[in-house]
């Protein structure tokens, strides 16, 4: 499946070159002691410049929530119409939010709650992107209506 | 005259403890113009957007019996909203460029019009539909001008918005490399997403959503101003909208505002000079043009619940107004999946945290007890985004038509657009 291949820049190249090492690392303020992601040139915390450090993290979450896209405005993503995309939180800090599109798991049967594990899917070769698959479902499965 | 760089962020209320705004109730909204509401731009020249501003702003003028040399402010929201007019040819002026097509500067307008005494002119809030309000209304109460036009236009050029540009590349740049490698890019997306954060808290679902947007077509059709009023169609049925087609689940069609090519310009003034225009003048009670950023890559329901507090929380302040008093409520609907964050925010009607789609299950009908967002909001007039600020201008005037409400309307709060961006006005039939 052709997806829009990330080209790094001065900010985000070590995110991208981490993800080449399968490794999952997000941006730590060392004032405040607060993660961050995706990374920015100030911790949007405590306006610190100087205190951002890449921090690498557990690769654990859980499915906050979903969307099903039926309508991309995205031309590379029209043909794969409808698909998931969900929100990870972060284990360590849910209020960091990763982007998954769950390989594997059915169009709009996202399983809410769910432990996720962060992976790592070659978009491009040389570059591998983050992906997060589903390890456990969640104890009570969320109702979901129309 | 032409736009002084960063006049605007001056004049805008940002902040918590401001207190009552210290011109409330000596700026006055007399009267608004508006054009047709075309779907697209025809490419005649004659329905351009800059036209239709004209259009709009001299049945603003005529409607409150204002001359052209007496006009000494003009402020612009200009845009552009979607697509430019570039690459294609430009045409003999005043079309020589995306000013008067696919946006409208102040200073077009001022120049177009042969307005020779404007000392005010401002075009710094590209899209800031509510901003432009409040930013006149202050400029009015510094007294950097008396008499000033707020021009709300609203380009739509064939095609779709966003399809083209980075959208249509096989490569993720800058802040797209966050998003668009996992498909993140629908319309709305974000809202959706929060959506359904809100539901799973609060145990609703969009199927509730139904009344909601049916009653805001239904005001939106006896709204002369809108396109749904000047293009009728067959009345949006419950079904309709639960049949309706996805965008991005939950968010469908109908949830969304239809983009038109159209322009609203209201006139603004001193109460004292408002009191001898054609129209009753409606007092500025305040205004507030707040913005929040989101922790992470989107919005959460979480966080826009706690902006709609923050907005209701200044509004209240600036304005010395209670829940209970506000009795016109109109705020903003361009998507209807983040409506129920200010309602829930403002408690309007009592609605307290959590029940707004429990609150659209009742009666909120114009004729009723409960007539929420009287005007047909966005979703039911198009996307001008300037029936909000119409209406309660009409409701107070008593004008209002068929939609004019069987309670009381005394006081109103109208604002745009989405809960991290938002900006507020509150009107007063009465200046205290
Ligand atoms: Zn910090």
């Amino acid at each position: 499946m052709p997806r829009p291949i990330p080209v790094p820049d001065e900010l985000s190249k070590p995110f991208w070159d981490a993800c080449n090492e399968r490794r999952l690392v997000v941006q730590n303020c060392t004032a405040c002691n607060r993660m961050q992601y995706p990374p920015e040139k100030t911790c949007l915390g405590c306006g610190s410049g100087k205190s951002l450090a890449w921090r690498e993290v557990s690769g654990r979450g859980r499915v906050d929530d979903y969307v099903v896209v039926h309508d991309s405005r995205l031309r590379l993503w029209q043909a794969e119409q409808p698909y998931n995309v969900a929100l990870i939180a972060l284990e360590e800090d849910p209020g960091v939010l990763f982007l998954s599109n769950l390989p594997g798991i059915p169009v709009d049967q996202v399983p809410v709650g769910a432990s996720v594990q962060a992976d790592f899917e070659e978009v491009t070769p040389g570059q591998l992107l983050l992906e997060w698959r589903v390890v456990s479902q969640p104890q009570r499965p969320a109702q979901r209506k129309r | 005259m032409v736009t002084q760089k960063g006049v605007a962020a001056k004049l805008y209320r940002s902040k918590d403890g401001l207190g009552v705004w210290e011109h409330r109730g000596k700026v006055a909204a007399v009267s608004y113009g508006y054009s047709p509401c075309d779907r697209r731009w025809d490419e005649n020249l004659e329905h351009s957007l800059g036209a239709y501003s004209m259009i709009a702003a001299k049945k603003a003028l005529e409607e409150a019996g204002i001359r052209l040399d007496q006009v000494d402010g003009v402020v612009s929201a200009p845009g552009p909203i979607g697509e430019p007019w570039a690459p294609r040819p430009y045409f003999a002026p005043p079309y020589d460029s995306e000013d008067g097509i696919s946006l409208v500067t102040a200073e077009w307008l001022i120049k177009n019009m042969g307005l020779k005494n404007v000392r005010f002119a401002n075009s710094e809030a590209s899209r800031g539909h509510g901003q432009v309000l409040g930013m006149a209304s202050q400029a009015i109460g510094e007294g950097l001008c008396h008499t000033c036009l707020v021009l709300f236009p609203f380009g739509n050029l064939a095609g779709r918005y966003s399809q083209a540009g980075s959208n249509a590349r096989e490569t993720a740049t800058g802040n797209g490399q966050w998003s668009m490698p996992w498909g993140w890019g629908a319309a709305g997306a974000g809202f959706a997403y929060g959506f359904n954060q809100y539901c799973r808290k609060y145990g609703v679902n969009h199927d509730m959503m139904a009344p909601f947007v049916v009653n805001l077509r239904r005001n939106g059709r006896m709204n002369p101003m809108g396109y749904y009023a000047q293009h009728p169609e067959e009345p949006l049925t419950v079904e309709d909208y639960l049949a309706s087609r996805w965008v991005v689940k939950p968010l469908c069609l109908h949830d969304a505002d239809r983009p038109v090519n159209a322009a609203v310009c209201f006139l603004l003034t001193t109460a004292d000079r408002a009191k001898d225009m054609k129209l009753p003048p409606v007092y500025v009670l305040n205004h507030n043009n707040n913005n929040f950023e989101a922790r992470g890559l989107t919005h959460t329901a979480e966080e826009m619940g706690q902006f709609g507090d923050i907005h209701a929380r200044r509004m209240y302040e600036g304005s010395g107004l209670t829940p209970s008093e506000v009795d016109i409520f109109n705020p903003y609907d361009g998507f209807t999946l983040f409506t129920q964050y200010y309602l829930d925010a403002f408690g309007w009607h009592g609605v307290k945290k959590g029940e707004a789609l429990h609150f659209y299950q009742g009666d909120i009908r114009v004729e009723g007890p409960h007539p929420f967002l009287s005007s047909g909001g966005n979703n039911g007039t198009g996307r001008t985004r300037a029936a909000i600020f119409t209406d309660c201008i009409e409701q107070l005037q008593g004008r209002a038509g068929p939609r004019q409400v069987h309670i009381k309307a005394e006081t109103a709060i109208a604002g745009c657009t989405m809960p991290h961006t938002c900006a507020w006005m509150a009107f007063g039939k009465y200046p205290d």
